[in-house]
């Protein structure tokens, strides 16, 4: 349990230590947030659906959330890389251990991360239709943060080199981003993309940060938060599978 | 203390290790000699559970590192060839994570990082992020490090390498020290002969997987008829350049890496 715990501090410490990437890494979303919710907020509005910055700001939130998940998991890569991995690996834990600490310390500092986010989100104008649907939403958020850390130690633990992570961001994290619905509605799509989007998980987990945000479900609590659990067991497995397998 | 059997590591059509044996007695400072990509590192990775056997059979302390890996982990200590530190967090930080995961007991784990970051002269720096260390000053937090849960064994993989002879005087002094005060067995490899000539009661020399030449220093130099280690070594192990075959044994590992074996 120690053991958990201490790798879990290391990955906050890390995050709370590197000031200046914070601050860095809230550009992103403010320039989705800005340029995408209100440039595109007129044809939105005049669409029939309402202020495009209250639908997108779930969308930015999760999507802040992955991005944290999948750089955190390309961690192990950078801990191959300086050694320090190996340290964990010669010691006399099991690597069950290690990789629960590790995810769960990237799923905390992914949902500190959208915990900004959605500051950000506030100061920019966003308004979640009720308070008290905060503690749901935040449910949300630590599945969205729990099943990508853990497809993130997946992905840090199969690839051996840097020249693998742009591969996993433009692969795997941006699609996964863009065919989710945290920029566009899932209703009326074209056959091709209604499905995609049913598949990537992420849609399932802007759904519900959106649902409890703003009140709008595609789906429903229970669907989502079904789901979000599922995969999130799966990924877990996948995690621990492909990290129990590295060799030095 | 150390026994190996017989011991073979493939990988794909290459092969590392081919076939050695040996036996370290508890006590005693063996060093483990080779050029480079002789199957030191290899060797090192087997004795040290990072690396399962192709074939063979290894002793750490009467336990099989393949089968009782937690138990075996606990009696060993390691100073990798390479840094493995947390940059990112202080000194103390570093032994107190290592002192979990060896599950050392709280009040003892302050104790022990207290003497041993004294004893390596890091005590004064122990709140400074382990970046911001010379090469000396990582190298000996490093062995702080490895003690820290009292290893019956110590496996040092080169060391020494990068440092100057200040710092590499000192660490031998340090590591001579506790094999004597601690009786705690070191197992080492090197590339300056005359730090295994002043430090090792026994030496082994390794080449292309296999062992060549086993002895102390003494017998080494007798049984070649040379006046130093190093003209010992060199009349075992030849002169031409090994550079070539580590990159090869890199590239093949790489390929088998690919290929997921």
């Amino acid at each position: 349990m120690e053991t958990v715990y201490i790798l879990w501090l290391r990955e906050l410490k890390r995050y709370t230590r590197s000031r200046v990437q914070i601050i860095t890494s809230l550009g992103q979303p403010v320039l989705y947030l800005v340029a995408l919710g209100f440039g595109l907020g007129p044809v939105f509005q005049r669409a029939g659906n309402g202020s495009y910055l209250q639908f997108i700001a779930p969308g930015v939130i999760a999507m802040s959330v992955l991005f944290m998940c999948i750089f955190s998991g390309i961690s192990i890569l950078w801990d191959r890389q300086f050694g320090f991995l190996k340290e964990t690996l010669v010691a006399p834990v099991s690597r069950m251990q290690i990789m629960v600490g590790r995810t769960l310390g990237a799923a905390t500092v992914a949902m500190t991360q959208g915990l900004l986010v959605f500051v950000v989100c506030l100061i920019i104008g966003f308004r979640p239709h009720s308070w008290a649907a905060l503690p749901q939403a935040a449910v949300f958020v630590a599945l969205v943060a729990i099943n990508f850390a853990a497809l993130g130690t997946a992905f840090g633990s199969i690839i051996k080199d840097m020249q693998g992570f742009p591969l996993v961001m433009n692969f795997v994290a941006m699609p996964m981003f863009f065919l989710s619905g945290a920029l566009f509605p899932l209703w009326g799509l074209p056959k091709a993309l209604a499905v995609v989007t049913h598949i990537d998980p992420l849609s399932y987990g802007i759904d519900g940060l959106r649902g409890a945000l703003t009140g709008a479900w595609y789906f429903s609590f229970t669907h989502d938060f079904a789901v979000l659990v599922l995969v999130a067991a799966g990924f877990l497995l996948l995690g621990s599978y492909f990290f129990s397998k590295i060799q030095m | 203390m150390i026994r190996v059997e017989n011991l073979v590591r493939t990988f794909g059509e290459f092969t590392a290790v081919n076939n050695i044996s040996f036996e370290v007695q508890q006590g005693e400072i063996f060093a483990f000699l080779g050029p480079n990509g002789a199957g030191k590192t290899t060797t090192i990775k087997m004795l040290t559970t990072l690396l399962q056997p192709t074939a063979g059979r290894i002793e750490l302390d009467g336990l099989d590192p393949a089968k009782q890996q937690k138990d075996a982990r606990k009696r060993f200590g390691i100073v990798f060839q390479d840094p493995s530190l947390d940059s990112e967090q202080t000194a103390y930080e570093n032994m107190e994570l290592h002192g979990i995961l060896y599950h050392v007991p709280r009040k003892l784990r302050a104790e022990r990082i207290e003497r041993l970051l004294k004893q390596f002269e890091l005590w004064d720096r122990r709140d400074d992020f382990v970046k911001q260390f010379s090469g000396g000053m990582k190298r000996r937090l490093e062995i702080a490090r490895g003690l820290l849960h009292t290893p019956k064994i110590l496996f040092l993989d080169e060391p020494t390498l990068g440092l100057d002879p200040q710092s590499r005087n000192q660490l031998w002094t340090h590591v001579k020290k506790m094999n004597e005060t601690e009786k705690t067995t070191v197992f080492l490899t090197t590339h300056y002969m005359d730090e295994a000539d002043r430090v090792a009661h026994r030496i082994a020399i390794i080449d292309h997987g296999r062992i060549i030449a086993q002895g102390t220093a003494a017998d080494l130099k007798e049984s070649t008829g040379t006046e130093s280690l190093e003209g010992a070594f060199l009349a075992l192990t030849g002169e031409s350049i090994r550079d070539e075959s580590a990159s090869s044994v890199d590239a093949m590992r790489n390929v088998a890496k690919m290929l997921g074996r």
